[in-house]
């Protein structure tokens, strides 16, 4: 797995490769948590366009961080989940709790609107 | 049923095992001829059942053991059973309700997906001996539908 977490202004951005399960899963939960923790971001955009397998321990890991930024009043967002990824989010129910879009920009292009 | 093909592969119960327990079983899987989506489904009820014995059974206990046994009855039917020698359930009714969780951080979410990709799902535990998730799920192969 592969993590690739970038900054900008109050966001951060988390594009992530390879395999989300609970050994990936626990990782990805520290860097992110570390990086909440302390700075001033409020808003996420976690990139799933190179994961190409995700089970409910991923799908845990992304429901507490977007409860851990619900808490600072800031917002989640997916981008770019291939095919076999998007099947399990909505089949989870996130979808409903963190929108899903086709990738970055189109997340950028809407903050910015 | 026959057994046409059989596997078995016993792992130590460490997190890094999980892909490789599903992707043995999604490469077994594969001389059923089934769809990649399908094999994705296969690999995805392994993880959830292997997880479960790593972080309930076992509590987070790297050092015990998980069995999993796969097999092909009547070349067109997948079993897998995935067993550990953990804690045990007390009330399996209620583990399989759907969304009941233990552990928040995962949603609930393993019966679910076991339960939906699979054809028939048995749980069969004894507190404090351990737990045998037993799971099956027949394919149409491509082979058979040209055939049909």
């Amino acid at each position: 797995m592969e993590l690739e977490l970038k900054q900008v202004r109050n966001t951060l951005i988390v594009r992530i490769e390879g395999e989300l399960d609970m050994l990936a899963a626990d990782q990805i939960r520290e860097d992110i948590d570390k990086k909440i923790d302390n700075s001033e971001i409020k808003n996420l955009i976690l990139n799933l366009e190179k994961v190409t397998f995700i089970d409910s321990s991923g799908l845990g890991m992304i429901i507490g961080r977007y409860k851990k930024l619900k808490g600072k009043n800031g917002r989640m967002f997916i981008a770019g989940a291939r095919p076999q990824v998007e099947k399990i989010l909505y089949f989870s129910g996130i979808n409903k709790l963190i929108s899903v879009y086709r990738n970055e920009q189109d997340i950028i292009n809407l903050q910015g609107r | 049923m026959n057994v046409r093909n059989y596997c078995k592969l016993e792992i130590m119960s460490l997190p890094e095992n999980v892909s490789f327990a599903r992707a043995c079983v999604g490469a077994f899987a594969s001389q059923l001829g089934c769809t990649l989506e399908e094999i994705d489904e296969i690999k995805l009820v392994v993880s959830e059942a292997v997880s479960n014995s790593i972080i309930h059974a076992y509590e987070n206990r790297g050092t015990e053991l998980i069995t999993i046994v796969v097999s092909l009855l009547d070349g067109r039917t997948l079993e897998i059973i995935v067993e550990d020698y953990g804690k045990g359930i007390e009330d399996v009714a209620r583990v399989l309700q759907p969304s009941y969780s233990s552990e928040p951080s995962r949603m609930g979410l393993g019966f679910s997906f076991m339960k939906s990709f699979m054809d028939e799902l048995e749980v069969i535990s004894r507190p404090g001996e351990g737990t045998s998730v037993q799971m099956r799920r027949s394919f149409v192969s491509k082979d058979n539908e040209a055939y049909a």
